[in-house]
């Protein structure tokens, strides 16, 4: 890392610059470097700009009740209500904002979840190898193997059998796609720990005879972060993605609870799809912006935190 | 290598068997079953059906008889359509793949163009743009790009059919009947190209980057060698070659049909099979389907890892 700084110093004005990397950390070395980022900036302005209006949006809209109105019923777009209304008289505007709370919190927390589940298991089988790395990469091998879209929609199957509350449907859709997303993730994980353990900077942790948990935490785990963290990025988009595929198909969280997944479902109605565009574009278009501003975002951390892999 | 192939061969057979244990035990623990959604029946004749199938039998003697059957190459009957599962899978599979192997081969051709015209000019207006294009092409739920697509196409302006391989009724037959799939195949297909664009452009543009940094690359330039043959004999050979990895992935894409985009566009395909037969519950059909996948997908990985020692000797297997 030394190195690449003293490269990107370059011959002339590499005394200011020296000065200002000895006082720099990595991190705010690697923040001033993402900022410069105009792309990955922007990016990252949508996505908290997504997050903003989806969460705070549905408290300044005069229809967050959803109440019915039948009078409304399927209004193309207007001044009053800017989506339009849906089948039910509600705003479709509100309705987009509230589906975005669900969507983007079932992304964000499937993450936590498989970045947990994916890092630890991981972590355990490149760090201990042995007995548990052979049972943690062969069950994510078998895994890998059960391509992920049927057995989602197994799972969705079952959630819709044992009749499980619309309420909680959410939470499990979280845990199914961090059952799906975890093995991947491992193995990523696994073999930088794997790379990892064989640079001089662990040997000489064992040559300093540190505990094994030193080893873990202070040492081998700060390294593995920039790349965690730009997983769980890439992840979220993917995750919102997943969502709204198995909502769609009425296998996710289902109505009432709005989604941007559900609510494109509206599409599968030969009229709607034809002639009410305004209850099945803005959701499908919500999604789209959301994703790509993540993804943008997250290439712009990959070229900053993990210099070697991508471009 | 042979002693590399025999472990590994012996490795895939355990993780199909595994495989198979786990999705049967998914599917069967799936409440509802075929009998159970036809509300004809009375419950008497319920439990009859149920014990013809052997629907009843404890979850393990049901397993070693599908998989007995299965080892001999028999994935059973498909309880709706009463046919033999490999039988149907004839008939759907090749619909998926003609749809697969166009879009595979527009893919990777338009992919390799784009990225090696990318890599050449870094961090021009063309790269710029086409980066965002690429951003843009691995954020698309493809759902609703192929609604949206219909939407335009079919709806309103009625430029291409909205659904299905050939025309309701028609009965077309030799050109006419080509041009009928050609025309209800252009919006699948273009779907599919563009949600697979993404990542492969990608992955040329970068490779291209690293093969245009080599030193051999310096030497052919050093020889006053014409850009263009730097460019196409020296450089892009060696952007390609390490691509011939990705052609195991693409195994369970060609043969397994797209689930999502086929269900869309109502294409007569295995994926559209499967989710048609989801909803009736005709376990056999799923069961033999998704195994099929498990097995594309264990042969599509051992044929990269073999590729890449064939592209790279220096590998050790």
């Amino acid at each position: 890392m030394s190195l690449a700084k003293g490269e990107l110093a370059g011959p002339g004005k590499a005394g200011a610059k020296a000065k200002a990397a000895a006082k720099s950390s990595l991190w705010s070395d690697s923040l001033r470097r993402l900022l410069k980022n105009k792309l990955a900036v922007f990016g990252f302005a949508v996505v908290v700009f997504m997050f903003a209006v989806c969460f705070l949006g549905p408290m300044f809209s005069p229809y967050a009740d959803n109440k019915i109105n039948m009078a409304l019923m399927n209004k193309a777009p207007s001044a009053k209500h800017w989506l339009g209304n849906d089948a039910l008289g509600r705003d479709v505007l509100t309705r987009v904002l509230q589906a975005g709370r669900i969507s983007l919190t079932v992304g964000l927390a499937s993450m936590v979840l498989s970045v947990l589940l994916g890092g630890l298991l991981g972590i355990i089988a490149g760090y201990y190898r042995g007995v548990a790395d052979q049972i943690i990469m062969r069950v994510a091998d078998l895994l890998l193997t059960i391509p992920s879209l049927p057995l989602l929609f197994i799972a969705g199957a079952l959630l819709s059998e044992w009749k499980v509350p619309p309420d909680y449907r959410m939470y499990i859709v979280m845990i199914m796609l961090a059952i799906v997303g975890w093995p991947g993730l491992a193995r990523m994980v696994r073999g930088q720990i794997l790379s990892l353990r064989e640079r001089e900077f662990m040997q000489a942790t064992t040559v300093l005879g540190l505990r094994s948990r030193r080893k873990l935490f202070n040492h081998l785990f700060p390294n593995l972060v920039p790349l965690l963290i730009v997983i769980a990025t890439l992840n979220i988009g993917g995750a919102i993605l997943s969502e709204s595929v198995l909502s769609f198909f009425g296998l996710g969280v289902t109505p009432p609870t709005p989604t941007w997944g559900n609510m494109i479902d509206a599409a599968n109605n030969m009229i709607d799809f034809e002639k009410r565009p305004w209850l099945w574009i803005p959701p499908g278009l919500s999604i789209f912006v959301t994703v790509v501003a993540i993804n943008i975002f997250g290439d712009g951390l990959r070229d900053v935190l993990d210099p070697k892999k991508g471009r | 290598m042979s002693t590399y192939l025999i472990r590994r061969l012996s490795y895939m057979i355990l993780i199909l068997l595994a495989a198979s244990f786990l999705i049967f035990s998914l599917y069967a623990l799936t409440p509802g079953d075929f009998i159970s959604g036809n509300i004809k029946l009375t419950p008497e004749r319920k439990a009859e059906l149920r014990e013809i199938y052997g629907l009843s039998k404890p979850l393990m003697e049901r397993y070693l008889t599908w998989m007995g059957n299965a080892l001999h190459g028999d994935f059973g009957y498909s309880l709706a359509q009463q046919k033999p599962v490999l039988t149907i899978f004839n008939e759907y599979i090749w619909n998926s793949f003609l749809l697969a192997v166009v879009s595979t081969f527009l893919t990777w051709f338009i992919a390799v163009v784009i990225g090696v015209i990318a890599a050449y000019k870094q961090y021009s207006w063309f790269d710029t743009i086409v980066m965002l294009v690429i951003f843009g092409a691995m954020s698309i739920p493809s759902f609703f790009i192929g609604l949206f697509l219909i939407k335009i196409f079919a709806v309103d302006f009625h430029w291409l059919p909205p659904g299905g391989m050939t025309t309701t009724g028609s009965n077309a037959t030799g050109w006419a009947y080509a041009l009928e799939v050609i025309r209800h195949m252009t919006l699948p297909v273009a779907v599919m190209t563009l949600l697979g664009l993404g990542s492969l452009t990608r992955y040329f543009r970068s490779n291209m980057i690293d093969v245009l940094k080599q030193d051999y690359i310096r030497t052919a330039r050093a020889k006053g060698l014409t850009e263009r043959k730097v460019l196409f004999t020296h450089a892009l050979r060696n952007a390609l070659l390490p691509a011939i990895t990705l052609v195991g992935f693409e195994l369970p894409a060609l043969f397994g049909g797209s689930l999502i985009i086929e269900s869309i566009f109502n294409w007569p395909g295995i994926g559209q099979l499967y989710m048609k037969s989801f909803g009736l519950r005709d376990y056999p059909l799923l069961m033999g389907f998704t195994m099929f996948l498990a097995v594309l997908t264990v042969i599509g990985t051992l044929l990269s890892d073999i590729l890449y020692r064939v592209a790279d000797p220096r590998v050790k297997l």
